[in-house]
């Protein structure tokens, strides 16, 4: 009999090791991660800046990471992400293991080089968060999942403001409350449209535990509270008359398409035109509330 | 013609390490602006 010598796995292509890291998520992250540091009352020299920002895109895409790593058995479960690196074997997940904890330490120990000890922390408890808290513990235990977890999504724009600034103020914390119920809203119409996907992977999602009425209730009972949260920075005169004016639009579109979706009484997926609705613009919320605030703290009115 | 296992290996390899040098070399450079960007601040 002729031994089998086992061939050594080819190593990872760089591009799934990108593919990791959750590039699309990981726009919004920089994104309002860039917002809350240009926001803050101090400016950064520019390479220190881009450090910060740099940093908080890394910590994200190692947390991304770290989740598909624990998640593999999942993500083959689900249409949308079966042909990730890991479930579609194009990559081992020890590599995948190393990669996202390499990249976490080389995150947090940059941002603390770059900037205060603080920010650092705050970034090191956001993958911490991201991970154990929900990826680990929450996700598949309890339909609320989301709201736990968009808290790690909320971080960005409190670690840009505390890595300008050093410390943690009333303004970052209004961002921070801003994503973490805005998550809800957004997450919740998503997995209303992609319910079965869910389901088929026995993960606890509201439509798919509480049923799709109470998850319609609840989406509006969220997008009232964060309309409150979106208007307090104007209303407590952290920010001038531009973001009061966009913030007015953007919450009166926000609540009436959550009404709408509260109102729909479809039960299939084709009549969730409100939903995908609802989705689809608070990805642009998000943006413009944000670049909303940016563009009050530097245009004097 | 499907390429050969031990090609494929060495591509991925050849592929890594220059991107690794490209990044290790973005890094160097931007130590080096944060120092003197630190500098700049402590003066």
């Amino acid at each position: 009999m002729t031994p089998t010598v086992a061939q050594p796995a080819p190593p990872a292509d760089w591009r799934d090791l990108v593919a990791l890291t959750k590039p699309r998520v990981m726009s919004l992250v920089v994104f309002t991660g860039l917002c809350g540091l240009l926001v803050a009352p101090e400016t950064l020299p520019l390479a220190v800046a881009f450090t910060a920002i740099l940093c908080i895109a890394l910590g994200a895409g190692a947390a991304g990471a770290l989740n598909q790593w624990y998640e593999t058995d999942l993500d083959a479960k689900m249409r949308r992400t079966a042909n990730r690196p890991l479930p579609a074997r194009r990559m081992d997940r020890q590599t995948a293991l190393h990669f996202g904890v390499g990249l976490s330490v080389f995150s947090v120990v940059l941002m603390e080089l770059a900037t205060n000890y603080l920010a650092a922390g705050l970034l090191a408890v956001s993958i911490l968060f991201y991970v154990l808290v929900y990826t680990v513990w929450l996700k598949r235990r309890t339909a609320q999942n989301i709201v736990i977890g968009g808290a790690a999504g909320a971080f960005p724009p409190l670690i840009g403001w505390v890595a300008a600034t050093g410390s943690i103020d009333p303004m970052p914390l209004l961002l921070f409350a801003i994503i973490f119920l805005w998550t809800p809203p957004h997450f919740w119409a998503l997995s209303l449209f992609v319910r079965s996907d869910y389901a088929a992977a026995n993960v606890p999602m509201l439509p798919v535990v509480a049923g799709i009425r109470n998850t319609r209730t609840q989406i509006l009972i969220y997008s009232i509270v964060l309309v409150i949260a979106a208007i307090a920075p104007f209303a407590l005169h952290l920010t001038g008359p531009i973001y009061g004016v966009a913030a007015a639009v953007l919450n009166t579109v926000f609540v009436v398409l959550a009404a709408a979706v509260f109102t729909n009484k479809a039960e299939d997926v084709s009549g969730m035109k409100p939903e995908r609705r609802l989705f689809a613009f608070s990805i642009l919320y998000l943006f413009g509330l944000f670049a909303a605030l940016v563009v009050d703290r530097w245009v004097a009115l | 013609m499907k390429p050969h296992p031990e090609d494929e290996l060495l591509r991925r390899q050849r592929e890594r390490a220059r991107l690794m040098a490209w990044l290790l070399g973005a890094f160097v450079i931007l130590l080096f602006l944060i120092t003197i960007a630190k500098i700049g601040l402590n003066k």
